[in-house]
Formats: structure tokens, sequence, C-alpha cells
């Protein structure tokens, strides 16, 4: 994600998630697709909304709201499900709706304030504001959690 | 391989997949001449030996993979030996060849992989060959003087010897289509003749036809060479070595017939067409430029030059039933597979909608459903048999454990293997690999006893341990099986009891004991030998069997050995299974575990402790398992009269009662991997797409048990016993 500032541009997927605007690389963002029901996986972490059918591929959502310790929603026909790639592997990612694609340039980036204490701030890798709004740039890494992490 | 552009790589890469076949052929021309010992082996039979190292070292040799080479050749010194009849390898020496064919291969991937070579073990190996050498080579030859007349009264009827020192041979050498085809030059063998002594070479052409006749890749010319040489005949027939089979030889040692009476002069316009061939009885091979010969148009590739018609002509010999095979990336197969798995659900997609739509059954659109399903049927199950392979490798790399293991605790082993042919799914076969080394090495390690031992049970010194496949009813049945003196079950009480894992005073049945052995934490080995017992037991192997869908079975008499079975779905890719409904989700079970379906009376279900519950069945009670409350859908009911029931009985003779809310259809499904990379759901083996496009779990029963953390195994069993006593 990084090498993406080579050339100084850079996009975002802008989302919202529990009323909070998010963004993500759209380099990382292989498709989205509308809500569909999924099927839970029985003793899955609560964050864990289960598997759905991605053209003949099982692929495992997660609920972003729940991820980032969010209140949760209830679910409806506007919700969205982001397709995401992180290095070969597909991960859905439930958000409350799409809203933009944005460009902007490394430069607007900023650092978060380090606030280590906070779970949430470890998976936004920076900030940055457009239209007066902060958006926070997730770090797709922190945000799927490794095998290693998380030891079912 | 590490580089996809390099085109030198991809040669390589195929260097090393004709070193995995001439492997092979190596280890199967051993066992051959293991089984044929006492020299009435089939000199074919090392001759294919040979010419395996051979065409290694010199695929090697072209790729400069020195210590390969330098192993190869000494080790194919050795075998030459033995291919000229001078060296009759015992049984030890036998061993030594298989030990070296074992390092081989290793040498060879570990060039493959370019980690470290095993030097030492090379130094070693190659001290043992060569004193092998040595002291055969001294007790029955001892100069090369003498070993020349040897050579030719093996060699044959030679009413002619009046000239020890200069033997005169007549050799009529007619190539065939294959040897061109293979890239072989009749020019090459004809001046490696020559080199052997003074020679006249004739040029036969009398089945020459007519031009128009003449179909450009077929062979007519015979050549007919006169030698006067100091070489025996098997030295002359080193020089057709690589040609065997390939062209018709003749070689007879007496004095030179008047010649092959019917030399026709070449046709007059071929001798126009082709005038380097015009003189039929030209005196050297030089002017010999045999434009007849075909192009090699089956050695499409490039690559291996040097090796090719070595490699070649040893596969040919190698198997004699040479199918034509072609070899395909796997990714190409997966994708297929692939294919097929969506074409099986799009098909159960479209009959749903069918019958939604509320056809009738005889409608034109239902008959076409059903021929669509046949079909869809037929296209998955060959595609399946794209993807097997035969149990040979595996049981190959089996036989060489068993060379290991019994070096390691030195006993006397013997492996059979039956069934080579079988086929099996790729990918089991390679997960069978750990497993079945595992079991293997228990046989060899605690299943036979030493060979003191043996003799006193009146069996003979060598341990045999067979290793068999075969298929049984859409399956496939792998029994390991020794003769040794059976599961010693009074021990393996004690232990299961000095470890806890069972109660002391209870009463087994021998196979309840027997099924002991699968327990988690046991293992009956009193010491800790290098070989066996490094704290993975046999409960590991029956997870991983499990997890291919398999079971795994005992069956132990005493004082004749013991017998592990191991029954494996044929493939990985389909299920037959059992959709129920609980808790509002789909779920499959694996229609192989179930066995009854009951509807709870209000009176069946009886209380053991607050939470747990058993359910009787005609007069046996059997534990109670809500799968809802299991994978965590609902709560515990109030009571479950009324729920349906499924009786589940797992691989090690456990039975349990699932409650369900319902059952959909019994139908095969294509099972579709869950991505665990960062969560594994207990109980949960794979998944499955419906009908309606959602996703279904499909269960593993015995994981299902195991998650709840109550019962496992022998203790359900026991606690099944102990309500029964009750």
């Amino acid at each position: 994600m990084s090498e993406q500032g080579q050339n100084n541009d850079l996009e975002l997927l802008t989302f919202r998630v529990a009323d909070q605007e998010y963004s993500l690389d759209i380099m990382s963002v292989r498709e989205i697709r509308g809500w569909t029901r999924t099927t839970p996986m029985p003793h899955a972490p609560d964050y864990m909304r289960g598997v759905i059918n991605l053209r003949g591929t099982v692929l495992p959502v997660m609920d972003l709201a729940r991820r980032l310790h969010l209140p949760s929603q209830e679910t409806n026909d506007r919700n969205v499900i982001i397709v995401v790639n992180l290095n070969g592997t597909l991960t859905g990612l439930l958000v409350d709706a799409v809203s933009d694609i944005v460009a902007i340039t490394e430069d607007d980036l900023q650092l978060p304030p380090d606030m280590s204490t906070d779970p949430q701030m470890s998976v936004v890798r920076s900030l940055t504001v457009i239209d007066d709004r902060m958006i926070r740039v997730l770090d797709l890494r922190a945000v799927v959690p490794a095998a290693s992490d998380e030891v079912a | 391989m590490s580089d996809q552009n390099d085109p030198m790589a991809e040669i390589r890469a195929s260097f090393f997949i004709e070193c995995e076949e001439l492997l092979e052929a190596l280890q199967d021309g051993l066992q051959e001449m293991e089984e044929a010992e006492d020299g009435s082996e089939d000199p074919e039979t090392i001759n294919v030996v040979f010419r395996a190292v051979h065409s290694i070292k010199g695929g090697a040799g072209a790729f400069g993979l020195e210590a390969l080479v330098r192993f190869a050749h000494r080790y194919e010194t050795v075998l030459d030996e033995v291919r000229n009849g001078v060296l009759h390898p015992d049984s030890d020496a036998m061993k030594l060849f298989f030990l070296a064919a074992d390092h081989l291969s290793d040498l060879v991937r570990a060039c493959r992989d370019e980690t470290p070579l095993p030097e030492e073990t090379s130094e070693e190996l190659l001290t043992r060959l060569d004193a092998l050498l040595g002291d055969e080579g001294g007790a029955e030859e001892v100069a090369p003087e003498d070993f020349q007349p040897m050579g030719l009264s093996l060699g044959l009827d030679l009413p002619d010897l009046d000239a020890p020192t200069a033997n005169h041979f007549t050799i009529r050498f007619k190539p065939e289509q294959e040897l061109f085809a293979t890239g072989n030059e009749p020019l090459m063998l004809l001046r490696n003749l020559c080199d052997l002594g003074t020679s006249s070479v004739r040029c036969n052409l009398a089945d020459l036809p007519a031009l128009e006749d003449l179909a450009p890749e077929t062979p007519y010319i015979e050549w007919l060479i006169e030698l006067e040489t100091e070489a025996a005949e098997p030295e002359i027939r080193d020089v057709f070595e690589f040609v065997d089979g390939l062209c018709e030889i003749e070689i007879t040692g007496a004095a030179p017939e008047q010649g092959p009476t019917e030399i026709a002069p070449l046709p007059e316009e071929l001798s126009k067409a082709l005038p380097e061939e015009a003189e039929p009885e030209a005196a050297l091979p030089e002017t010999l430029e045999p434009q007849v010969a075909p192009p090699p148009t089956t050695a499409g590739k490039s690559e291996e030059r040097e090796s090719a018609k070595d490699t070649g002509e040893a596969r040919k010999g190698g198997a004699a039933a040479a199918k034509s095979v072609v070899r395909v990336d796997l990714e190409r197969i997966e994708r297929l597979v692939n294919l097929v798995g969506e074409l099986v659900i799009n098909q159960a997609m479209l009959s749903q909608s069918l019958d939604e739509a509320g056809l009738s059954p005889h409608s034109d659109a239902m008959n076409g459903l059903e021929e669509f399903q046949r079909l869809t049927r037929d296209i998955q199950d060959s595609v399946m048999m794209i993807r097997a392979q035969p149990v040979k490798s595996l049981f190959q790399r089996m036989s060489r454990i068993v060379r290991e293991a019994s070096a390691a605790v030195d006993k006397d082993v013997r492996l059979i293997t039956e069934g080579e042919g079988t086929e099996v799914d790729k990918t089991v076969i390679e997960r069978l690999s750990d497993p079945l080394t595992h079991m293997i090495r228990n046989a060899v390690d605690h299943g036979l006893e030493g060979a003191a031992d043996r003799e006193k049970a009146g069996k003979p010194r060598a341990g045999t341990v067979k290793l068999t496949a075969a298929h049984r009813s859409g399956r496939v049945i792998i029994e390991v099986a020794d003769d040794g003196a059976g599961i010693n079950r009074k021990r393996v009480q004690e232990i299961a009891v000095s470890k806890g894992l069972i109660p002391p005073e209870i009463q087994l049945s021998d196979s309840e004991i027997d099924n002991l052995l699968f327990l988690p934490g046991f293992s009956t080995a009193k010491t800790v030998s290098n070989l066996s017992g490094r704290g993975v037991g046999m409960d590991v192997v029956k997870t991983a069997i499990q997890s291919l869908g398999g079971r795994i079975t005992i069956n132990s008499e005493p004082n004749k050995g013991t017998t592990f079975s191991i029954s494996l779905p044929l493939t990985l890719a389909v299920l037959d299974g059992m959709v129920v409904n609980v808790a509002g989700e789909t779920l499959v079970l694996p229609l192989n575990v179930v066995v009854e379906t009951l509807s709870l009376g209000p009176d069946d279900v009886q209380m053991l402790r607050p939470g747990h519950y058993v359910v009787r069945v005609r007069g046996g009670f059997v534990p109670l398992y809500d799968l809802g409350v299991m994978l965590g859908y609902r709560q515990q009911r109030k009571t479950e009269a009324g729920a349906i029931v499924l009786l589940i009985v797992l691989e090690d003779s456990t039975r349990a009662a699932l409650v369900i809310d319902g059952i959909q259809d019994q139908r095969q499904v294509v099972i579709k991997g869950l991505d665990d990379s960062f969560y594994r759901a207990p109980g949960i083996a794979a998944a499955t797409i419906l009908g309606d496009g959602q996703i279904a779990l499909i269960l593993d029963p015995a994981d299902v048990i195991a998650g709840m953390g109550h019962m496992r195994g022998a203790d359900l069993m026991l606690s099944e016993r102990m309500i029964a006593n009750e």
C-alpha cells in the first residue's frame, strides 16, 4: 500500500460503518456486493458474520462494525459487502453503505495521534480530511486477522 | 524452477520429472531382482536398472550436477558388473543397491530443490559399493584377460575360436522406425562398432521399395558388418545398448557366411534420388548418411538432447505396457474439477427452480433434466478419474520406510505390496503418506517380534509386512498387516489404566482394547525408540485418516499378527450427504455415519445428569446431543420430545443421537473447502453450495461430539456401557 505512494496518488473507497466514515485503498478492493444472507459459522468470534457463496467459492464475511467495536446495526438491504483481497485471500467486509471514491495524494494523509490504548486506532493507518469530514483509512492487515493471532 | 521465464529452468524441471520416473523404474527393477534371487533374474530387469541409473547420470551431466553424476557413475559401474554376470549380488548387496537407489533419489531431490547434498552418505555408500566390486571381482575374476573367454562362453555357440585375440563377428543391424523416432543415429552406432576393430560395412537395400512406394518414415535399410575385433560379444552388444528393442540385431561369431543372398542392386530411380546411398557396398560408414531416416518427430522439445535417447529408451524398457500419457499441469485439472463442481451446483439450482415452477414430472423439461443429471454425474466421475493416481508411488516410498525402519531396529523385514495399481485421488495419496509411514514404522517396531522370539514361535526369522490396496464398494481399502505377535491386550489395558485413560475395574471386549491404541496419549513402546514412539501416537494417524473422510480399524490375532485397515472415499470432491435443518440453518452430514432416523416419543429421553441426556434405542442407551445447541445456534430446549433424531455411528463404533429439526434430502454435494486461514470452526469439515445458492456447512460428526468437550472415543463408549449397566 505504501508502494502506492510512489506516484503520490491514492484512491480511496469511502464507506460508512455505524455512522462513522472509513476508507480503504481501492487497490485492495476486489468488488462490492449487495447484502445476502450469510451462513453462520458455529462458535465463531462475534464479528464473523458467516460465509456466503461468491460465485462458487466460500467467502468469509466479517461485520466491520463489530470488528471495530462499534455498535452493530440491524442489517438491511442497503448494506453492502466489500470484497477485499489481502495477500491473495478474499474476505468480505460488511458495511452500512459505500459513499464515494476519492482521489488524494500521500501528502493529504496524516498519521493518527498515538493513542495506543484505543484498540480501534491500531486498525486505522492514517487520517485524512475530505470536505471537512474526517475519514479514517483502515489498515487491512490489522482488520483481517491472521491465523496466528486468532487462535480458534 | 524458481524462474519460470527461464527456458533452461523449464527443461531442468522436466529433467527432474523424468528422474522421478526413472527412480521409480529403478525401484521396480531392484524389487524384481530381489524377488528373483539366486541369480535367476531376467537379464532385462538388470538392464532396466542399469539404464535408469545411466539415464539419470546422463541428464545430470547435461545440467552440470556433478555430485549426482559422480554417485550415479560409480553406482552404475557396479550395476554394470552385475549386468555382465561378473557380480552376483547376494541379499546384502541387494540391500546396498536399495540404499544406493534411495540415496540417488535423495541426491536428485537435493539437486532439484538446491538444498545441500548429503555428501557423507555418498562417500560411505560409494565405499561400500566399491568394496562390493573389489571382493566379488577378486573372487570370480582376476584379470581382464581371463574375463574375455568367460564372456564368450556365456555368449554363445561359437564354433570358431581359432583366433583367440581376434574374434570375427558378423552383425546384422536393421533399425526400426522407433529408432529414428527416438532420435538415434545409426551412423554413430556404426562408428562405435568400427572403433572396436577392423570392420567392413555393407548396406543391404533389398527391402527398399521403388520411390513411389517409399514411405518416408519407414526405414528399409539394414547394414551388415564384418568385424574383426578383440572385443567379446557383450561389448558389441553394449554398442547397441540404447537402441535395444528399437532395431533387429543379429550377432554371429561364426566365419562370415556368404553374405546375405539377396543384396539387390539399388533400384535405379532411387539411386538417382539418393545419390549418397548409391553404393550399396560402401566400405566404411563415413559415407553413410541415413537419409531415409525420418526426423525425430516425437522429440518435440529441444530439451536434453544428450539424455533424450537414454531416457526415452529406459522408459520403454521400464514400462513394457507403456500407455500413452499426457502430462498436464495440476492447476488445469483443478480448474476443471472446480468447473464441474459449479456445473453440479448449477444443475441443482436448475432442478430446484423447475420443481418450484410446478412442472409435471413427465414434461419434456423434467425428462431433459434427468438426462442432464445423469450426464453431470458421468462428467463428474470422469473428471475425478483424471485426478486419480495409482498408489504405487506411495507404496514405493513405504518400501524405503521399511528398509530404514528395519535397519534401525535391527530386524529382518520383508515388505510385500499388493494392488499397487489401485487408483486414488491425488490429494488422498499425498495426505496418506504421513499416517502410512507412521503405521509402517509401528508395524516394524512394535508389530513384529525380534528374530529370536519369532523362531521360538515357529515363524520364519524374517518378519513380513504386507501393504495392500484395493477398491471395495466405492471406497479404497488400504491395509497394513504384519505377521507379528498381535496386540498384547493385557499390556494395552494396563497401560491405559496406568495413564488414567480408563478406570481400572472396567471390563473391555478385545476390539475395545484394540481401539484404546487410538486414544490420545497412548503409546505402548516400553522405551522411546528413535523410530516410533516420538509422542506421535496412533491418534494422530486416526485424525489424519478421518480428515480425509476415512475410517481406520484394527484386527489383531495373538501370534498371527495385526492388520490395520484404512477405508477411504475415492474422492475428496463430492460427498454423499444427508441434508438436514437445524435451528433455521441447513447442514449436511456425511451419509455414511447415519444409521437410523428416529422420532422421539415423550418417554424416550432420559436425563443422565443435568444437561446430559440419553435416548433409549432398542434397549441400549445412546448419548443425545442437540445439534442446534452444540453449534451454538440455540439454547437447550426444555424437552426434546417430538424432535427428530439421527442415530450415528462413528469409525470407532461410538454411537450418538443428534437432535435435528428436519430432514430435507439425501444427495451428493460438492465439497467446498473452507478457507480456515483465520477461523477454523470446530465440528465443521467443509461447506457446500445448495441449489438455492446458499452455503450449507458439512459437519464432521466426530469433531462435533469431541468439540462438546464431554466425551470422546473410548470414554464415550465406556459411559455408554456404564449407563447400560446401571
